[in-house]
């Protein structure tokens, strides 16, 4: 097996032209199988980084997919509201260390406006555990101010001082703008989350546009607790609240079902990344086969040496995985460099979280996978060499 | 150990079930002993050489090659008797052109421990002597591409290949059929020089009877083989 080896690398460097276009074709599918599953993991990550930190979120009576995506994604629409009055009687609960109420209904330029407290800064976590952080300026204080996400101040152009005008409903030019101004007063750093997109002001402070000194109702909130061990208790407690229909949901497990339903996509994409690999070893089994009609006097002299047909087999079988094995070498490392050149655009723009590190146990299983099924993939020109020494013998016929 | 080197009894072959294209009563070739075969192209050579090789089995009749008979012999088992026994010269193309000059000379050692254990010296070594007594001699020359070499000196790599690890018997196929006359003629006393140095037996097949003198014996494959016409190479 050894003189079969030494055989195949001076065989496939003497024919190291098509040998690296056929480990380049390789290398591009296993990139783009990584890829795909570093995207994955990534997006995967990302989503379940939407928000942490959050124990619960409380809604009116619905479905859970359904209040986790309009109170985190922020899409959809409520279907009902919840009261302020069990909002208060949550917040002031003793095992609660914070509520946070969230409002939404109205718009700037088809952006969400979310009204909260200022105290949403203080709790709200994305990430690992990542709190909110204001690229410029200031959380809201006082009447009439707004913080706006990093995509919103992309887009618009905004900054600190900029005046916008709020609207009632949801997308561009909606109808009934309401008269009072409003004045950005902070800019936030980019989180890779929904939040990026939306526009942040005091809850009290929007109830006023529609008349009310005090909003009356809220859209959903987020719950902080004490101590985890609480959490089911609270839970369970919201959910069977006689005063009000109420939903409790705990992110994770909501953000897990969603994946679910999502992660369709993804598995077509992985099915897609599969093919194009499959399409890869074709390839360099139909470049070994072709060239076999050339090698035929080169088998007869193996075969006068002493080689078995077996060891003709084991020749080719070994060339096609050390393709295999460079291709997925070279495919694994132009994988990480153009992930390392787009980690952060990924990361800020798309929220996508991708960190691979230099070998990961994902690297080693598709280094093994594909060199095994290289292996596999050379036994169809392995065997056609076995069978050409076997009725060629040693005769130089070509 | 008195067998010869060759020895073919009552032999039939055909490609096909009930097909003759060669049949020799019998054929033996000696220890040691030279043997130029005249055959002109088409007359079975190549069944032949691989009958004598052990590639191919006889429909009847045996072939033994230093006493053994190859039919005996499974397989894998034939394959490396070859490796250990035989040394094999084509007429071209003899050498792998992905190897090195020296590397396509050790290609035997590779396959036969026998043939690596009669190397006296190292078997790089020996084959570094061997070239340098068929006149292949400089680092310059050792270190060139195989394809880069005259088919003169290709033929010389591969004649070394063939004695190193001094097999009994040498088999060559019209070696000298790609060379100009000159080259023919010295190619052609440097082999036999050197088969008589390493004691072992030479099958020379030719179509080309010029080439005759020198050899302890000259056989014609027409008077060996009783087959009717059509004989396919």
């Amino acid at each position: 097996m050894r003189a079969a080896l030494a055989l195949a690398l001076h065989s496939v460097w003497n024919r190291r032209g098509t040998a690296l276009l056929t480990a380049c074709s390789i290398a591009l599918s296993v990139a783009l199988l990584w890829g795909v599953l570093q995207v994955r993991e990534g997006a995967r990550n990302g989503f379940a980084a939407t928000v942490s930190g959050v124990d619960l979120i409380v809604g009116p009576r619905t479905g859970p997919l359904n209040l986790l995506l309009y109170s985190i994604f922020h899409a959809g629409e409520p279907t009902s509201s919840v009261s302020r009055a069990s909002f208060e009687l949550v917040a002031r609960h003793p095992d609660v260390a914070w509520a946070l109420p969230l409002a939404l209904g109205d718009s700037h330029r088809g952006y969400r406006v979310l009204g909260t407290t200022p105290e949403y800064f203080l709790h709200y976590r994305y990430g690992r555990r990542q709190a909110l952080v204001l690229a410029e300026g200031r959380a809201f204080a006082e009447h009439g101010e707004l913080v706006i996400g990093a995509s919103v101040a992309r887009a618009l152009g905004y900054r600190p001082g900029t005046e916008a005008v709020l609207a009632h409903g949801l997308g561009e030019g909606s109808f009934a703008e309401h008269e009072d101004r409003f004045r950005v007063v902070g800019v936030l750093a980019p989180t890779g989350t929904p939040l990026d997109r939306l526009i942040l002001a005091d809850l009290d402070d929007l109830a006023h546009l529609h008349g009310a000194t005090q909003s009356a109702s809220l859209t959903a909130f987020l719950v902080g607790m004490k101590e985890r061990p609480t959490l089911l208790t609270m839970q369970r407690a919201l959910n069977e609240y006689r005063g009000e229909a109420l939903t409790a949901i705990i992110p994770g497990v909501a953000l897990n079902d969603l994946w679910r339903l999502v992660g369709v996509a993804d598995r077509a994409m992985l099915a897609i990344a599969l093919c194009v690999l499959l399409a890869g070893l074709i390839g360099m089994t139909s470049t070994l086969l072709a060239a076999l009609q050339a090698r035929r006097r080169e088998l007869a002299i193996l075969r006068s040496v002493g080689a078995r047909p077996l060891d003709l087999l084991g020749l080719l079988t070994l060339e096609a995985g050390t393709l295999s094995l460079a291709g997925a070498l070279m495919g694994l490392l132009g994988g990480r460099l153009i992930i390392a050149l787009l980690a952060t655009p990924l990361e800020s723009r798309l929220g996508l979280l991708l960190e691979p590190s230099l070998l990961d146990a994902t690297s080693a299983a598709i280094l093994c996978g594909v060199t095994a099924a290289g292996l596999l993939a050379g036994l169809l020109p392995g065997v056609s060499a076995y069978r050409r020494s076997l009725a060629d013998g040693l005769s130089m016929r070509t | 150990m008195d067998e010869g080197a060759i020895e073919i009894r009552q032999l039939r072959f055909g490609w096909k079930p009930g097909e003759c294209l060669l049949s020799i009563e019998a054929f033996t070739v000696g220890r040691g002993e030279r043997v130029f075969l005249h055959g002109p192209s088409g007359s079975g050579k190549s069944s032949l050489l691989g009958l004598v090789g052990g590639v191919l089995l006889p429909q009847a009749g045996e072939v033994r090659v230093l006493g053994q008979a190859w039919g005996e012999l499974p397989a894998s088992r034939r394959d490396r008797f070859r490796g250990d026994h035989i040394g094999f010269l084509f007429q071209q193309f003899n050498l792998l052109p992905y190897l090195g000059l020296l590397d396509n000379v050790l290609l035997p050692v590779r396959y036969s421990r026998l043939r690596r254990q009669r190397c006296e010296e190292a078997p790089a070594i020996e084959a570094k002597r061997l070239l340098a007594a068929l006149g292949l001699e400089g680092e310059a020359l050792l270190s060139r591409p195989v394809a880069e070499l005259s088919v003169g000196q290709q033929q010389r790599v591969a004649a070394a290949r063939a004695l190193l690890g001094r097999p009994e018997l040498v088999v060559a196929d019209e070696p000298t059929s790609a060379l100009d006359e000159e080259a023919r003629e010295a190619f052609l006393s440097l082999l036999m020089q050197r088969c008589r140095d390493s004691g072992a037996a030479l099958l020379f097949v030719s179509h080309d009877r010029r080439l005759a003198e020198g050899f302890d014996r000259e056989v014609a494959l027409s008077a060996l083989t009783a087959a009717p016409g059509g004989v396919q190479s």
